[in-house]
């Protein structure tokens, strides 16, 4: 605090400026004489790479050691509710890989597919968001003029600036491997030998979509003018969508459920001992990771993973050297551009005119920042391909043939909530949970305007959560046709979806005021706060109680409708309205808190 | 027009604003001076209603702007000694969002913001983002949107900050057309050169409290032992005249 008592952060940047000018100097006067004739020792032997991290380290520092009331009662409420995920995420997976495990000669390789899948995933969303986060830390965090400016090599640049993309990109991956892994380790047994290889396996898994991505987003900023970002992104996005479903398209995991579509067992075998990406780091590690499980032990994964990530970090590192001066410049004509209000504004404002002056403006406002900002909307292209993803593999599930009863039909849109409620809470983490948090440096023009808090947060609750609804209710509605649901189901899931999204939204909005991140630079990295944890676990706790209080009423209504019997809509009825009634409070108490919360808030 | 009663402002133990008394009545220009960490970006940003006193009461134009918040803000414009802003709305894009925080629109809105933009010399960049402004245009742009919507108070913080000298001038001749109209302004400024010729009245704090206030004679008489100018005046009253040696500063 300064002493006219305004709270300000003392940059880290300022002893930043003063180590880096200090590591110039000594290595000027390495083994120099001091003028009182001593022995010149340089002031500092911190290696430059730690050096350039250690903002960010001392800012996270300053943040978990600063006196914040209810710090105690936040790593509580977190370690409660990570356990709980985790508990959830390793209970449904164990079991799984525990009946895998009870069937004979097919039992690990069909972990394994699971696995291989899983991991592929893995690696697309790894590849795309370090393509994404590359951008701002390589070329738009407001830092780099300081450290372009100041006498750093180019390898320490690029390898805390690599380091940084990766933690960003990597962090809620690895939170949802732990589980998963776990759960592998644990119902195939595997000892210390797993445990040594899910290690050095992932780091280089991690490693190499960092490398890559970095590298993709340097040569893209070289070839495209900068200012064209988002056209770049577009491409990126486009690409990758179309990629990634022709990747799931070929590995076929449909066939993997239905072994009588095989003309034989020795066929189903040889489709699930084969390898359907030979050449992917996802593929090594699942190779790597089973075969630490069922006693292959073959350590060419391992090395497959470890020299491929050296070599694209060398390649990375080369391509810095080379073109990112030249990025980096072009980087910064990427600013100016006019924006001149066409005919389409205009319709948008006399639609939006009844709301009246001050919510329109504000709505107008929302529009246009979030449209002009491709840090803020290229992420829309990232949850369009896992939308993208997930419709085509619906489209592809195997619907008919054995064993696929009216029942399995019904209930598969019912699980079809559970992701569609998942994919929803990532969006509104990404979209709205930082819409408050990014009000911080304008928060003077609000505060000091004769404008209600509930009006702005009127207005970031609308404007966040249709675009949401209309999503949502798409999914359900699009698959729902896919998967010829019944219309009983149909209303039932399209009526869920919507007030699921109103929670999630609300959620989103509550958490993201609670938890502001007013001085963060980047609107992508506000949900990897701690904050944004706690929304996604809740929200998918809150997606979780919805559906078991649905499951029950509807589980027996389907069973009773199947057997040609009647059965009272009583059970039916409480589980819908318990449902609609906890959706309700979800969306309410949190705008609720953050009202007063906003009401609150100085700075 | 504005009144401080014993306002006060605490962060923890530390007592940034000090049961403060102050009156500034309509048709003037208020000056705040006072060393770094005085508390007058605190005082400012409490009258503009962004913080919330401790204790003690805040009056704009009779309003209680803690018990009549919107009432009080809707008279009220403030310039920042910041210039942050909405990167991505441009310069008329901005001053209409804040014409519409206050509930104006229409025509006369789309008239005072290009009037002010040319004020300015910003009519060129009118359409576009602000995020290609420099420090001075943007600071520029954030003085015409306290301007927009016609406010009876303008709380300002370091005004001149960033501004090239046509627009200083062009600055003050604004403050001084703006109060001859009746209007009021409360102006906190390091730069005693324009204190002097601008303000009618000026306040001079020191570690929360008001050290002398007055007109600049009333400030002579009180400085006593024959100070002049403004800044022996301040240097006396706020004890900042033991200068440290610049040698031994430079050598260090």
């Amino acid at each position: 605090m300064t002493s006219d008592g305004r709270t300000t952060n003392v940059s880290p940047y300022g002893e930043l400026v003063d180590r880096l000018s200090r590591v110039a100097s000594a290595r000027r006067t390495d083994l120099t004489h001091t003028p009182h004739g001593g022995l010149q020792v340089p002031a500092m032997r911190t290696a430059p790479f730690l050096t350039l991290l250690s903002p960010k380290w001392l800012m996270a520092r300053a943040r978990a050691v600063s006196a914040e009331r209810g710090r105690g009662a936040r790593w509580a409420i977190l370690g409660v509710v990570g356990i709980v995920f985790w508990g959830v995420a390793f209970g449904l997976l164990y079991r799984v890989l525990r009946y895998f495990a009870g069937v004979e000669e097919i039992g690990a390789l069909l972990a394994g597919k699971l696995l291989g899948l899983l991991l592929l995933s893995f690696a697309a969303i790894l590849l795309l968001s370090n393509i994404i986060a590359a951008l701002s830390s390589f070329f738009l965090a407001r830092d780099l003029d300081l450290l372009v400016s100041s006498p750093t090599d180019w390898l320490p640049l690029y390898g805390s600036r690599l380091f940084e993309t990766a933690l960003h990109s990597s962090w809620m991956v690895v939170l949802l491997a732990f589980p998963m892994l776990s759960a592998y380790g644990l119902a195939f047994h595997g000892g210390f030998l797993y445990i040594a290889a899910a290690v050095a396996g992932f780091l280089p898994f991690l490693i190499i979509p960092a490398a890559l991505g970095s590298a993709i987003t340097l040569v893209l900023v070289n070839v495209f003018p900068a200012r064209r970002a988002r056209d770049i992104l577009s491409v990126i996005g486009v690409l990758a969508a179309a990629g990634l479903v022709v990747l799931f398209r070929l590995i076929r995991p449909e066939q993997l459920a239905r072994p009588e579509g095989f003309r034989s067992l020795v066929e189903f075998i040889s489709v699930l001992r084969g390898s359907s990406s030979p050449f992917l780091p996802s593929d090594w590690l699942q190779r790597l990771l089973m075969g630490s499980l069922t006693g292959g032990g073959d350590p060419l994964p391992l090395y497959l993973l470890w020299t491929t990530a050296a070599g694209l970090v060398v390649l990375g590192a080369l391509l810095h050297w080379r073109l990112y001066s030249i990025g980096f410049t072009r980087a910064q004509e990427g600013a100016q551009r006019f924006a001149r209000e066409g005919s389409g504004t205009r319709l948008v404002r006399n639609v939006l005119s009844p709301l009246g002056t001050l919510r329109r403006e504000l709505v107008l406002k929302e529009l246009r920042v979030f449209f002009r900002d491709s840090t803020q909307w290229s992420q829309l292209i990232l949850l369009a391909v896992l939308v993208v993803v997930y419709v085509v593999n619906i489209r592809y599930l195997p619907l008919t043939g054995d064993g696929m009863t009216f029942f399995i039909v019904n209930i598969i849109p019912f699980l079809n909530l559970a992701l569609s409620g998942f994919v929803l809470a990532s969006i509104a983490a990404r979209f709205l949970f930082p819409a408050v948090s990014l009000e911080g440096r304008t928060w003077w023009l609000l505060r000091s305007s004769p404008m209600s808090m509930r009006d702005l947060l009127w207005a970031k609750f609308w404007t966040g959560t249709l675009p949401l609804l209309a999503l949502a209710v798409g999914i359900v509605a699009v698959t729902n046709v896919l998967l010829q649901v019944s219309p009983f189901m149909f209303a039932v899931s399209v009526g869920t979806i919507t007030l699921m999204t109103f929670a999630i939204a609300g959620l989103a909005i509550g958490f993201g005021t609670m938890y502001p991140q007013f001085e963060s630079e980047n609107a992508a990295q506000i949900p990897t706060s701690f904050g944004g944890l706690l929304f996604m676990m809740t929200a998918i706790g809150l997606i979780g109680v919805v559906l078991v209080l649905e499951a029950r009423p509807i589980y027996a209504w389907l069973g009773a409708r199947s057997a040609g019997e009647n059965l009272a809509p009583g059970d039916l009825v409480a589980g819908l309205a318990a449902a609609a009634g906890v959706c309700l409070l979800a969306t309410f108490i949190p705008l609720r808190i953050a009202q007063r919360r906003l009401d609150a808030i100085e700075r | 027009m504005i009144q401080l009663q014993q306002l006060t402002k605490n962060y923890g133990t530390f007592t940034a604003v000090d049961a403060l008394d102050l009156s500034v009545p309509a048709g003037q220009l208020f000056g705040f001076l006072g060393p770094n960490g005085a508390g007058k970006t605190t005082t400012l940003r409490m009258i503009a209603g962004i913080l919330r006193p401790t204790a003690g009461r805040i009056r704009i134009g009779g309003i209680d702007i803690v018990e009549r918040p919107n009432e009080a803000k809707a008279r009220l414009g403030f310039i920042p000694d910041r210039p942050f802003i909405y990167e991505k709305l441009t310069g008329m894009e901005f001053l209409r969002f804040v014409a519409g925080l206050y509930g104006q629109q229409g025509a006369q809105v789309e008239h005072r913001g290009r009037e002010l933009l040319a004020l300015f010399d910003l009519e060129d960049w009118r359409d576009e983002l602000v995020e290609s402004y420099s420090h001075g245009m943007r600071q520029k742009l954030i003085i015409s949107g306290a301007f927009v919507h016609r406010p009876d108070v303008i709380v300002v913080d370091e005004p001149m900050v960033g501004l090239d000298p046509k627009a200083a001038r062009t600055l003050k001749d604004l403050f001084r057309e703006y109060v001859r109209r009746g209007h009021t302004i409360m102006m906190s400024t390091h730069t005693l050169e324009v204190a002097q010729t601008l303000c009618d009245r000026i306040a001079i704090i020191r570690r929360g409290r008001i050290a002398a206030a007055g007109t600049m004679d009333e400030l002579r008489r009180h400085a006593e032992d024959g100070a002049e100018g403004l800044e022996d005046i301040f240097l006396r009253l706020t004890g900042e005249t033991a200068a440290r040696d610049l040698v031994e500063v430079l050598d260090a």
